[in-house]
């Protein structure tokens, strides 16, 4: 009876194995890729995602990139035949969030590329997921050196970005100290964030190399909302500029602070990318004053920027952007899309087989590409941004900062 | 002789006491080579100081709930950092609709005064619906039980304020006549630091006084001593911890306001860490106790403004700053291994045996 049943499993289980051997067979398409292809079966769509931060006190950051992303995949309506879907989730902006996103997306075998992270702290746990995952990834707006710094553990294969690297930024806020506020004494906080730390890191070291002074390198929690203190314990050192390349929350109630602490009152504050946003005029009330923030330089944009993008932003969304990575957004989801239709084969019933390492090897390749940016050309360890950095100036009540450097 | 020495102490003490004593050793040893290398002047110290200060009284008027409440029902009542939220949370729209229609600018004092009654009144309302509807069923139930259901009402509190007014910051617009400073000897002082200092102050008093002279604090230290004693003896124990929770919740909303006009930006997330200290330093003055939540707030304030520069900058430690609650907490272990139940707590267990 048992040696029966037993049979009966087996002929069961051969006749499965043969039926799914025979399965690839009976499409003309053979995937011969090193991590696999993406199959999108006629009618389906093709699956993109997104991991970025969308809630929370840095969700502007996030919701800005992800309408780049969809005005983007609007503006191309369908690709190679299949509506593009578009779905995602939220990076949290820090590790733990970048764990559980980055968990939940690379379950999901029917995604081809992610659009994230928001945030390099995010990234540095989230694109080992992804990237085992077969994915590619490409961001937005992740500025760390490390994510794309060859032979760095950091650096993962599919991962790319549209972000301009700190090294790059931080440079550029140092060379502005310089040259345009004169000053020979500075100090840096950071919050702990790999963003927020090599910012500091890179703006000391450009700034020392200039001939300046670095009275203090300070870190802080960006969950705090006290930074009296330790703005109070940098005074002494009498640093002529503030460097805290932070986030907005924290940000906003430093730049409060400062303008409130004895022997600050006449120092110059600045900050980065990460605090181009309406929540910091919200936050720091009138003492955003006078407060400097590098960003990526809009004004070098393509015309198109202003001539399609920003109309359909708009349109679209109801309002001015809210952050500043839209465009790279929009860049990074147009160059997916071409290697995309590089690389994908099509059956003769609309099937469409999309191998995984060839979409890499395609976005590795990008050349000359005309995005909003710039042209851009991506290296070997995924660095494809065109960089131009600029220096803005907050005006109270007042949104966007206006441009003041170069 | 020996031996019974030896039995009196356990290897645990000798462990704890070489704990203690190695953190009295980077206290002192800190501050003496901070001082020695002479990087920050006097004033700095004072600022510091006054920063600190400032803190402890937005800590000391929330930790002012926590230890009413555990005096009189001998819970911890986590949901009281959301209370704390809930007041400066609500009383910001008015704030900005006051901004708006030019009112906040042309009578400030008024306007002052209207926004703190809000924040009072929503604080205080729902921590009194907190304790009917999640407290009170529960409380013949064992002591862990209404401890979780609190944890569990601090993030329904957390996110049904993130799904009422959003997850963005919402900032106060600035009033006018705290702008500045007032000198006291030769020292500027920011005017709404002397305003948290003294009001946190005030407010302790007149719980303290409210809960030794009146009749109803009689009534509140009766509850706490024994509910059901209390109620034979003709006290509505339901209204006297109604009351408690009431006293609380208005403390806490005060405390927002205070808050506010230290760091004028509220969030939803706000009332977190503010009320984890807060609690922490109820538990260091002794929880129960209304002056010793004061003292304990006010010594981790000042501990978290002066402690980094104080014990570590002396020994080349680089970013102190992000080790303030680090410190903090230690010295907290610190106190509680000489102290155990904190640094007045002990009087209330005289005074009651």
């Amino acid at each position: 009876m048992s040696k029966r049943l037993l049979f009966v499993f087996a002929a069961l289980i051969i006749a499965t194995m043969v039926l799914s051997a025979c399965g690839p067979k009976a499409s003309t398409y053979e995937c011969t890729d090193a991590i696999g292809c993406v199959t999108v079966a006629p009618g389906d769509p093709i699956h993109l995602a997104y991991d970025m931060v969308i809630n929370g006190p840095d969700a502007t950051l996030g919701i800005d990139s992800r309408n780049g992303v969809e005005i983007a995949i609007a503006e191309k309506g369908q690709l190679l035949g299949h509506d593009v879907q578009l779905t995602g989730e939220d990076d949290g902006c820090s590790a733990e969030g970048g764990q559980a996103s980055g968990t939940k997306l690379a379950a999901d075998t029917t995604i081809v590329a992610v659009f994230g992270t928001s945030c390099s702290s995010a990234a540095r746990v989230a694109v080992p997921l992804l990237s085992q995952a077969g994915f590619v990834i490409i961001s937005a707006s992740n500025t760390a050196p490390d994510l794309t710094k060859a032979g760095d553990p950091n650096n993962w294969p599919g991962y790319l970005r549209t972000a301009h690297n700190d090294t790059i930024q931080g440079a550029a806020a140092a060379q502005f100290a310089v040259d345009f506020l004169k000053v020979t004494k500075a100090a840096t906080i950071h919050d702990g964030s790999l963003y927020a730390e090599s910012l500091a890191n890179q703006f000391a070291k450009v700034f020392q190399e200039l001939g300046g002074t670095i009275t203090a390198q300070e870190a802080v929690d960006p969950n705090q909302t006290d930074f009296k203190s330790v703005l109070t314990s940098l005074a002494p050192g009498g640093p002529e500029l503030i460097y805290y390349p932070i986030f907005v929350k924290a940000g906003s109630l430093i730049t409060r602070q400062a303008k409130e602490t004895t022997g600050l009152e006449n120092t110059s504050l600045m900050g980065a990318d990460g605090m181009f946003s309406p929540d910091v005029t919200a936050g720091a009330g009138d003492a955003v004053e006078g407060l400097f923030v590098s960003s990526p330089d809009t004004s070098s944009f393509s015309q198109k920027y202003n001539d399609y993008f920003l109309p359909k932003y708009q349109e679209l969304f109801g309002s001015e952007p809210v952050s500043i990575f839209h465009a790279h957004a929009y860049d990074a989801t147009w160059m997916v899309m071409n290697a995309i239709e590089a690389v994908a084969v099509k059956d003769a019933d609309g099937t469409l087989h999309i191998p995984r390492q060839a979409l890499r090897d395609a976005m590795y390749a990008t050349k000359d590409f005309q995005g909003l940016t710039g042209v851009l050309t991506c290296g070997p360890t995924g660095d494809c941004a065109n960089p131009k950095i600029a220096v803005y100036e907050y005006h109270a009540g007042e949104y966007p900062p206006i441009k003041v450097w170069p | 002789m020996l031996r019974t020495w030896r039995q009196r102490i356990t290897i645990a003490d000798v462990v704890v006491w070489i704990i203690g004593l190695s953190i009295a050793f980077v206290v002192v040893y800190g501050s003496i080579k901070t001082i020695e290398v002479g990087k920050y002047n006097t004033r700095v110290w004072i600022d510091l100081t006054i920063t600190g200060l400032a803190l402890g009284g937005v800590y000391a008027l929330i930790a002012l709930g926590y230890t009413i409440v555990y005096g009189v029902l001998k819970m911890i009542n986590f949901a009281h950092s959301e209370i704390f939220m809930s007041g400066p949370f609500t009383a910001v729209f008015l704030a900005l609709a006051l901004y708006k229609n030019g009112f906040w600018n042309s009578h400030p004092y008024i306007s002052l005064l209207l926004v703190t009654l809000l924040a009072v009144t929503v604080s205080s309302t729902l921590a009194v619906l907190l304790e009917r509807i999640a407290y009170r069923p529960l409380r013949t139930a064992p002591r862990l039980v209404p401890l979780i259901t609190a944890i569990g009402a601090s993030f329904f509190l957390q996110y049904a304020f993130r799904g009422f007014f959003g997850s963005g910051l919402q900032a106060y617009p600035e009033l006018g006549f705290l702008k500045g400073t007032w000198t006291f000897g030769s020292i500027p002082v920011y005017k709404t630091q002397v305003v948290v200092i003294i009001s946190a102050l005030i407010m302790m008093l007149i719980l303290y006084g409210f809960v030794q002279l009146t009749k109803m604090g009689k009534a509140m230290r009766a509850v706490s001593e024994d509910k059901e004693v209390a109620g034979l003896m003709g006290i509505d124990v339901d209204r006297i911890i109604m009351l408690t929770f009431a006293l609380g919740g208005a403390s806490a909303g005060l405390g927002g306001i205070l808050y506010i006009l230290l760091f004028p930006v509220v969030h939803f997330f706000m009332g977190f860490i503010p009320g984890l200290k807060a609690f922490t330093a109820a538990v260091l003055g002794g929880i129960g106790n209304v002056p010793g939540a004061f003292l304990g707030a006010m010594i981790l304030g000042i501990l978290e403004a002066v402690g980094p520069s104080l014990f570590l900058d002396g020994m080349g430690i680089a970013a102190p700053y992000q080790l303030k609650d680090a410190i903090a907490f230690i010295i907290l272990v610190f106190i509680l291994i000489i102290r155990p139940s904190g640094i007045l707590g002990e009087r209330i267990t005289q005074t009651k045996a």
